[in-house]
């Protein structure tokens, strides 16, 4: 890593859903301007543990440092701060069906800043440029693909400028072509802006595509971390099988 | 298909099972063989499936079930000559069989006690929410009512739309024909007593104080809190509130509170449009009895007083606020999965309307002891 310092830091975190654990002491620390993914089986905890770090769920034990703030243990206050460091993607891109994309992407600018309006909508507008949306600023949610949501998603995240984007299975309901120009947007935008990508995914071809580094979440605990084109040689079976497209089960 | 049945010695029973264990022949033979074999209550039990030329997952359950049952008496059960292939199914079965087994085993894990526990900590898991959620609610409220500019206008005034002018035909259709039907279900008796011009001070009054804001109020119950809930419960499922959270907007002042205030505004003048539309129909009555439309002012003027007519309109300002409020409570707190939404419609009208009630019930006692 170029960056000695990470910006993310998740140390003995542990989740609990009720009486279930969902990981136990899981640790690892992520680098400003890295594209990291977490994968692993469906129900492995990926979500959940995309929830932690956003401060969506508590979690039982442990903490998540982003940009030097303890996310697990913070105010509400001192979370909307390190809120306006992040940016989410979710699943299902999350749009607000009643608004339009730009009316979507302006929104974070409109009610969490003193922008005049003349200035949120040219940062809007220049953000689903970013995205290759520019000429569908008055579309509905509804009349676009799911890939040009997801992209419209990708714009509204990194309206206020955030250090860190979260994306949550961005190739989830997306055919290959199109999950493959969502991750040459999420190339694009790591070399030109320097946001750090974690990514929840469990498409193997985007992990080889665009993940640096990649961390495999496997029965409570992560069971393999690093490069992912070396895991699939890992020495552990579960991790080769999974990295080579083969039942982990 | 067939089985027959031969006692080996006084403890072994032997089952010899030939041709298809399919799911035809199964359903055939389950009664009588379990039957055959309950009756010589074996220590032993053989299943010979040495001519057994098909077996499917019917003929597998078959198996385990005589298995099981000579375990349940305490007795043993073996296969003989099954060929390699049926084996395997009857592993999976099985497997399949103990997964069940455990997963029924944790269903009916809880004894009755600990069921009691699970309801009780629910219940105050439903009652913390709720008072947290009527904590944010008052912050909030108070919050934009500080800084106007905060509330996000078109969501209200869209919501004004909704909650008004669109439930304004069935509002109007309900009061005039309860106005109507209950004058003339009261003429009658009235009559009697040559007192007919009284009914308008009964409708009049009973439209004023009670069935104008509680019959506004149900059908807002109907109408708003089930859109309400599953406007924000669609949301909710679509990740759109967790998007607000993250975005560092408060879901309770972005959707909640625009809805609440829309509400709350518009429920009493839909309340005044019910009670004319009710007093019309108490007049279409008079009118065909032979009375004049000054003689039924005049009589309503009499009977009717403005600390009514303010009373009822302070009830169905709290009605409009419970309404509002149940229904976005209720969307919050829908889950993910598929019936969710429609069970938080069902929930928010069903509760709004025992809330009202309750609200109403207060402040009949309220006003009863202000003298109102």
């Amino acid at each position: 890593m170029s960056e000695t310092i990470p910006i993310i830091t998740v140390e003995n975190l542990t989740t609990r859903y009720g009486n279930k654990t969902i990981f136990k002491n899981v640790e690892f620390s992520i680098y400003p301007g890295e594209i990291f993914m977490i994968t692993g089986v469906s129900g492995c905890g990926k979500t959940t543990l995309l929830n932690n770090m956003i401060g969506l769920l508590e979690a039982y034990s442990g903490s998540i440092k982003i940009d030097g703030d303890d996310i697990t243990s913070s105010s509400e206050n001192k979370k909307l701060s390190i809120l306006r460091k992040i940016g989410v993607l979710y699943q299902g891109s999350a749009l607000f069906g009643s608004m339009s994309l730009l009316k979507n992407v302006s929104l974070p600018l409109e009610e969490l800043t003193e922008l005049p309006p003349d200035a949120i909508s040219i940062i809007a507008h220049n953000k689903l440029k970013m995205v290759g949306l520019e000429s569908f600023c008055d579309y509905m949610p509804a009349e676009i693909s799911g890939g040009m949501q997801k992209r419209t998603a990708i714009a509204r995240a990194m309206v206020l400028d955030p250090k860190i984007l979260f994306l949550d299975e961005p190739s989830a309901g997306l055919d290959p072509s199109t999950s493959a120009e969502l991750d040459q947007i999420i190339m694009n935008l790591s070399k030109t802006l320097g946001i750090t990508f974690v990514i929840i995914s469990h498409d193997l071809s985007s992990i080889y595509n665009i993940g640096q580094r990649v961390i495999f979440l496997h029965q409570g605990e992560i069971l393999a971390e690093g490069d992912p084109k070396i895991l699939q040689k890992d020495k552990d079976l579960t991790v080769e099988r999974f990295f080579n497209r083969e039942s982990v089960s | 298909m067939s089985f027959q049945i031969k006692e080996i010695n006084p403890s072994t029973l032997q089952v010899s099972f030939s041709g298809r264990l399919d799911m035809d022949s199964v359903a055939k033979m389950w009664q009588p063989c379990l039957l055959a074999v309950t009756k010589y209550h074996p220590k032993q039990l053989s299943l010979e499936m040495k001519d057994v030329d098909y077996c499917d997952g019917a003929g597998a359950a078959l198996i385990q079930t005589l298995q099981k049952q000579q375990i349940d008496t305490n007795g043993s059960c073996s296969i003989e000559n099954l060929r390699s292939d049926f084996k395997n199914l009857l592993a999976n079965e099985s497997d399949q069989h103990a997964k069940l087994a455990a997963q029924s085993l944790a269903t009916i894990k809880l004894n009755f006690t600990e069921r009691l526990g699970h309801i009780g900590v629910n219940a105050l898991d439903d009652l913390r929410d709720n008072i947290i959620f009527l904590g944010s609610l008052a912050y909030q409220l108070y919050f934009v009512l500080l800084r106007p500019k905060k509330i996000r206008w078109l969501d209200f005034y869209r919501t004004i739309e909704e909650v008004g002018p669109k439930a304004l035909p069935i509002v109007a259709l309900i009061g005039f024909l309860i106005g109507l039907i209950s004058t003339f279900q009261a003429a009658p008796s009235f009559g009697q007593f040559g007192a007919q011009i009284l009914m308008v001070n009964l409708v009049g009054l009973g439209l004023v104080r009670e069935m104008g804001p509680l019959l506004t109020a149900v059908l807002l119950a109907g109408r708003t809190a089930s859109a309400f809930a599953a406007e924000i419960g669609t949301m909710k499922i679509n990740q759109e509130i967790n998007a607000l959270t993250t975005m560092g907007l408060n879901p309770i002042r972005f959707l909640i509170v625009p809805r609440i205030l829309a509400t709350m505004l518009i429920t009493p003048l839909l309340e005044i449009f019910l009670i004319i539309f009710g007093l019309a129909g108490c007049y279409a009555v008079m009118a065909a009895l032979g009375y004049s439309l000054d003689a039924f002012l005049n009589q309503l003027y009499q009977s009717i007083h403005t600390a009514d007519y303010i009373g009822g309109l302070i009830k169905v300002f709290v009605f409009g606020w419970v309404i509002a409020g149940v229904g976005c409570l209720h969307g919050l707190k829908t889950s993910s999965d598929a019936q969710a939404v429609g069970r938080s419609t069902t929930q928010a009208v069903v509760s709004s309307i025992i809330m009202l009630v309750l609200v109403d019930g207060i402040f009949a006692t309220l006003y009863y002891f202000l003298g109102i």
